[in-house]
């Protein structure tokens, strides 16, 4: 077999593009997931009735079904509903639906792992509920989740494969319409393994790296 | 200490029970204690000391009788807790300091954030306070980097200053090395000489006997006597307080140590 490799160098700026939106996406993503969860989680601390339920509903269902099936739900169910959304939002919005189901569960662990006696130390100073959340108990659930988060991140970076269902020229569907238009499947699989190795394997040296300053008690405590 | 009759009690405990589930944990406690008084309460484990002390900042809560401090009566469904616990420093076994923040924060965000402070003036006295229990030098240190007997120090210091009526103590010297123990002893001692109102729980026989105004011996969550130090030593009322008594001499003496 022979790899035409002129084909494949004159592919790379599509490429290119195409990790920069996969990584863009995650990155708001990611961001927008740690925001919702974070809220969710002084939701849950303080129990507040009703909302909690509702939290819990929406981490269950994100953890519990496939982002496909997620994914097609918002594609194909808003427009019936009337909302009329991009594919690039309904992208975001499905993957960060899930993210925030994802990360809630992770800082929630966290926060139950700070002991209790951390909670009784800032009541006994007199701090309110939500300060001693705020001060005491959110950021060392922080610190004991960050592993965990980095591992989530990674996870949804590449659960944004997924979006090329919608039609989202993010990598697997860059690779995927041009084996379909020009047959160039070897060439275009082995340009799709090298990029997705690019982005992942620094992660992975990171993440190990967060793993390590964290047992050695520089970041967590 | 001395005190006159006429003189206002800072708190006072009428008839106060408290029970976990069905198990009954405090009943029928009625205790007075005066301002600049030391009260040591002793008694086997599990008799409810620690509740005891938990229930008079709201740690916990009780089922019954009253709890009055000065003038304030501290009903449990009130919302007055925060503003007491300002008032009331409390010490725990495991010292509790906040891991992820410096030891100079530590003992702030109280001042600070609860007591809304400024922070010029707040911060001198934690430094003096620091400089008083001859750690000065750590306060931009991290918890994890001291030993547990100056991490309980700070811990002191950061109830310290809250500028609190009354201190509480639950067997702050329980989780220590016995080679720390002493430098504890020595703040809390010097804390009294200060005239500090304390409630201290403690197995330290020869320390309670030293700073004690007045020892409270608890057996399965009643008080069931009461008395100066040294009439409670060497001559307990009753046999349970014997017996409790008999036992700390026993393990001193293969201790080979002569504290009491
Ligand atoms: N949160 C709780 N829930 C249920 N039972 C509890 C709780 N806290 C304490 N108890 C029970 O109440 C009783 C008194 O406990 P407490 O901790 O006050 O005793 P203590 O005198 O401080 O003992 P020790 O000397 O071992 O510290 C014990 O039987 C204990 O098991
Ligand atoms: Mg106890």
């Amino acid at each position: 077999m022979k790899l035409d490799t002129t084909f494949m160098i004159d592919r790379i700026p599509d490429f290119i593009q195409a990790a920069l939106l996969t990584v863009e996406i995650a990155a708001i993503v990611i961001a927008a997931s740690l925001l919702i969860a974070s809220m969710y989680n002084v939701i849950l601390y303080n129990r507040v009735p009703v909302i909690t339920t509702l939290v819990r509903i929406h981490v269950e269902i994100a953890r519990n079904t496939p982002l496909l099936i997620q994914l097609f739900f918002l594609y194909f169910a808003l427009p019936s509903l009337e909302i009329k959304l991009s594919n690039y939002d309904t992208a975001i919005i499905a993957m960060t639906f899930l993210g925030a189901g994802y990360l809630t569960e992770v800082i929630r662990s966290g926060i139950d792992a700070v002991p209790a006696g951390q909670e009784e130390s800032g009541l006994a100073i007199g701090l309110s509920r939500a300060q001693l959340f705020r001060y005491i108990i959110f950021p060392q659930a922080l610190r004991i989740s960050t592993p965990a988060l980095f591992a989530n991140f990674i996870f949804l970076l590449k659960e944004t494969t997924v979006v090329s269902a919608i039609a989202i020229p993010e990598i697997l569907y860059t690779t995927t319409s041009y084996i379909a238009l020009y047959y160039k499947t070897y060439e275009m699989l082995i340009m799709m393994t090298a990029i997705y190795l690019l982005l992942f394997l620094p992660l992975s040296f990171l993440l190990s790296w967060v793993e390590r300053r964290c047992q050695h008690g520089t970041i967590g405590t | 200490m001395t005190h006159t009759a006429a003189s206002k009690p800072i708190l006072k405990l009428m008839n106060v029970g408290k029970s976990f589930h069905k198990q009954v944990v405090l009943k029928n406690i009625h205790l007075t204690v005066q301002r600049g008084e030391v009260t040591v309460i002793l008694g086997p484990s599990g008799c409810g000391k620690s509740t005891l002390l938990r229930c008079l900042n709201g740690l916990e809560l009780i089922d019954e009788g009253s709890i009055r401090f000065n003038e304030l009566e501290l009903t449990p469904k009130g919302r007055q807790w925060q503003a007491v616990r300002e008032r009331i420093g409390m010490v725990f076994q495991s010292y509790h300091l906040f891991p992820h923040m410096k030891v100079i924060d530590n003992i702030l965000l109280g001042p600070l954030k609860v007591q809304k402070r400024s922070k010029a003036e707040a911060l001198a006295q934690a430094e003096e306070l620091l400089e008083r229990i001859g750690l000065l030098d750590k306060r931009d240190s991290y918890p994890r980097e001291l030993s547990g007997g100056q991490q309980q120090r700070i811990a002191i210091v950061r109830a310290l200053c809250m500028n609190p009526e009354v201190m509480l103590f639950d067997e702050v010297t329980a989780a220590l090395d016995p080679e720390m123990v002493k430098e504890v002893l020595e703040v809390m001692l010097q804390l009294a000489r200060e005239g500090m109102t304390m409630i201290i729980v403690t197995h330290e026989m020869g320390f309670a006997r030293a700073v004690a105004d007045r020892i409270v011996f608890m057996d399965k969550g009643s008080i069931i006597e009461q008395g100066n130090p040294k009439s409670f030593f060497s001559e307990p009322q009753t046999d349970r307080a014997k017996r409790f008594l008999q036992q700390f001499y026993e393990i001193e003496t293969w201790k080979g140590r002569d504290v009491i």
